[in-house]
């Protein structure tokens, strides 16, 4: 990411803005990398010279998209995704700030890993790759990590990735004594004796495949555990990826009670159920699984309500030999940074959520999360900018990903509203043809 | 019996029952049929499948499966070959695919498979160009076992439809069962579920079945008392506190068998474990037992299932030993 000295004015744009409250049409004017200014009447006088002008022809242009899950293969498994591609993926689905999971070989916890990580990033990819840190040494639920060390070094937030602190007096302390940092918490919310057998949500779906079930309980528990824990200890708290009625009642719950509770959803929890495993498709095998119809509703419903905060990609690139398998071998995981966009607009152009609803979820709230003094127009902060047709019909084509990997659950879903240009530190790194 | 002479059967593979017609399943009943009958001649080779290779794939050990799938094809003329491909270091799905690859090179007419994993010969299938019979899947399903067990009954009680069938035991991780319940159900068989609470899968109610967890109650009017083998191999951890326990509360004895009609059946896919899920004394009972027939069924009926797949029925030549059998036997001639 090289900073730009050159000025460049978005005209004709729909500014979409959340956290100003802002939907009106107007222009923007990026200076280098931050937003100098911005508003209906701006370059009312017209337009100065030495200014690069775009006419975004009454496209939206919000605040770049944060996705606060994302899993990449570097260091470990740079066959299933490199932070290159993950980044190249990211601009073209509109997302500007990735928060990366520590589920790396090695895992990243300590300071070193973090500023490697950190660095390489900065070197090799085209958006804001921030790592976060893992909660407990190798992920393995039983020595914290150097909490404030690891915030100090850069890590936006602390996380075992797709894996539960299983011990309930680990979690206490590791939510006590990360309540002194104010730093995130995000927990995977599956009690591991309940999940360790399963391959995909249990239900009548499991029952007819012959495949052993997760049931809903082994979410519900842990969410309820974790949430009297951190009655015990204010520590923030953040169900990364949350897929059950039950477990989001909790979570109501909690936040009625004025807790520091917060969670998020992948698109694939409130686009698809458990049918789409149809005859064993493995692309389908995640976690948490595709749960029930009733549970998918539950999930919509709580995005209306705002009991679910976020919306995150849970991108989890897998390589061919990983996914072509029988379905109880085959490894769990979706890519989901190019279709976090056009999948979460679904929630718009069906109602549940309006245009500006559902941006809060992607920009203005994780922002807030993870602590960081970006996502939205206001002026004086980063230039990182999604212009966006919420409208136009395409049909989502995995052969065409950035991504090293392609394993959607998604591919020939047919979806509206694509990312058209994405720009990072006012560099445009993502441009689709003929805009 | 009339032969299905006019529909063919229009699948390629056979991996469950599960989408099977009513129709289909009677094609192949009633061409398993003729089968029996051949089968008890002395001299029993068929040229039906004459230069056809069947390769017997089984990832998971299998006696009795295999030996009826192999029979069956040399009786049909088929060239029939046996690759036993277990361990752990073969499981990996890699392996899998692969070796579907290398079969498919060698041009096979039919590969009968049996994996340890639900799904895993849905997926060979994906990958080859010949027939795939699923012989056993995980907890998926067993068509050829569900299909055996049919064609015992229908020549016992000559019908299917309104028996009472009771299935009982270790249904959670049973493929026989599932594929039962998708065949009984599509031939309007009431069909009757009885294990302990932790040996049901869930929401097993909404298979098209009553579940009992009382066998007592559940055996009350049965028909037909299809027992399971209880699993212990695909068990993790504990599922029943002992099999004392087990036999005590699930095992079928006399006094259990006295609670059903007076004529009910009693059924086993074996291996038996004697004592576990059914006493001695029944298993040998020869007038309630169709344990035995079972086994014969088997063979008539894995027959029945290549036929269909590798040959059009309708399409059977007229030349050919089993057409002239079933042309005696549509003319009543001895």
């Amino acid at each position: 990411m090289k900073a730009t000295t050159q000025r460049k004015a978005f005209i004709n744009a729909r500014l979409l803005d959340p956290a100003l409250g802002m939907d009106l049409q107007g222009a923007i004017l990026v200076d280098g990398h931050i937003i100098a200014d911005l508003g209906p009447s701006l370059f009312a006088d017209g337009i100065p010279d030495g200014i690069e002008v775009f006419d975004c022809a009454g496209k939206c242009l919000a605040p770049g998209l944060i996705d606060m899950r994302v899993f990449i293969g570097e260091p470990g498994t740079e066959h299933k995704e490199t932070l290159a591609t993950a980044s190249e993926a990211a601009a073209v689905g509109g997302v500007t700030t990735i928060a990366m999971m520590p589920e790396t070989d090695p895992v990243i916890d300590n300071v070193a890993l973090v500023e490697f990580v950190a660095r390489q990033a900065r070197e090799t990819a085209q958006v804001s790759i921030l790592p976060t840190a893992a909660i407990t040494k190798g992920l393995g639920g039983r020595e914290m990590t150097e909490m404030g060390l690891l915030q100090s070094a850069g890590a936006v937030a602390l996380t075992d990735g797709t894996h539960t602190i299983a011990d309930s007096l680990v979690m206490r302390r590791v939510l006590s004594y990360a309540s002194n940092f104010d730093i995130l918490i995000m927990h995977h919310a599956a009690e591991p004796s309940l999940t360790k057998n399963g391959c995909m949500n249990e239900g009548e779906v499991a029952t007819r495949l012959g495949l052993s079930g997760i049931p809903t309980a082994a979410e519900t528990i842990i969410v309820e555990r974790d949430i009297r824990l951190v009655e015990l200890t204010g520590a923030r708290y953040h169900v990364s990826s949350i897929s059950t009625a039950t477990a989001l009642d909790a979570v109501r719950a909690a936040k009625q009670r004025g807790l520091p509770v917060t969670c998020g959803v992948s698109p694939v929890h409130f686009a698809l159920n458990e049918t789409s495993i149809g005859n064993y498709r493995t692309f389908a095998k995640l976690s948490p699984p595709l749960r029930s119809e009733d549970d998918r509703r539950a999930v919509v419903d709580a995005l209306i309500d705002g009991t679910i905060d976020v919306i995150a990609s849970c991108h989890m690139p897998q390589d061919q030999e990983s996914k072509r398998q029988p379905f109880e071998q085959a490894e769990d995981g979706a890519v989901g940074l190019e279709t976090l966009l056009p999948i979460g607009l679904e929630l718009v152009h069906n109602g549940h959520l309006t245009l500006s609803e559902f941006l809060t979820k992607v920009t203005t709230r994780p922002a807030e999360l993870l602590g960081l003094r970006r996502g939205s127009l206001r002026s004086g902060t980063p230039a990182d900018l999604t212009i966006f047709d919420p409208d136009v019909p395409w049909v989502i084509d995995a052969g065409v990903f950035r991504s090293k990997s392609k394993n959607t659950p998604f591919e020939n879903h047919p979806v509206q509203g694509r990312a058209v240009m994405t720009i990072v530190g006012g560099n445009i790194v993502h441009r689709l043809d003929g805009n | 019996m009339t032969p299905p002479d006019s529909i063919p059967f229009s699948q390629r593979h056979l991996l469950g029952i599960e989408g099977l017609s009513a129709l289909e399943i009677t094609q192949l009943l009633d061409l398993a049929d003729t089968y029996v009958d051949l089968n008890r001649q002395v001299d029993k080779k068929q040229s039906v499948l004459r230069g056809r290779t069947q390769i017997n794939v089984f990832f998971e050990s299998s006696t009795r499966t295999r030996t009826s799938f192999e029979l069956a094809g040399k009786r049909l003329g088929a060239d029939t070959i046996n690759m036993s491909i277990e361990g752990s270091s073969i499981k990996k799905g890699e392996t899998l695919i692969d070796t579907a690859m290398t079969l498919n090179a060698m041009h096979p007419d039919v590969l009968v498979v049996r994996h340890s994993e639900s799904g895993a010969v849905e997926l060979l299938s994906q990958k080859v160009d010949c027939a795939v019979i699923n012989a056993g899947d995980g907890s998926h399903e067993h068509p050829t076992q569900a299909l055996l067990d049919a064609l015992t009954i229908r020549r016992r009680r000559k019908k299917l439809t309104g028996l009472r069938i009771a299935i009982c035991g270790d249904i959670l991780h049973s493929r026989v069962a599932r594929s039962n319940i998708h065949l009984l159900a599509a031939m309007g068989a009431e069909i009757r579920l009885i294990a302990p609470p932790t040996l049901l899968p869930p929401h097993a109610d909404r298979l098209g079945v009553t579940v009992f967890t009382n066998m007592k109650k559940g055996l009350a009017g049965c028909d037909i008392i299809m027992m399971l083998r209880l699993q212990t191999e695909r068990m993790h951890g504990s599922f029943v506190p002992s099999i004392r326990e087990y036999f005590r509360f699930y095992g079928l004895d006399r006094e259990k068998l006295a609670l059903a009609k007076d004529d009910a059946l009693v059924m086993h896919p074996g291996p038996m474990n004697r004592g576990v899920e059914i006493d001695t004394e029944i298993a040998d009972d020869i007038v309630r037992s169709v344990i035995r027939e079972q086994v014969e069924m088997g063979v008539a009926v894995r027959m029945a299932c290549l036929h269909a797949l590798l040959l059009p029925i309708a399409n059977q030549p007229e030349t050919d030993r089993s057409a002239m059998l079933l042309e005696k036997i549509r003319s009543g001639a001895p």
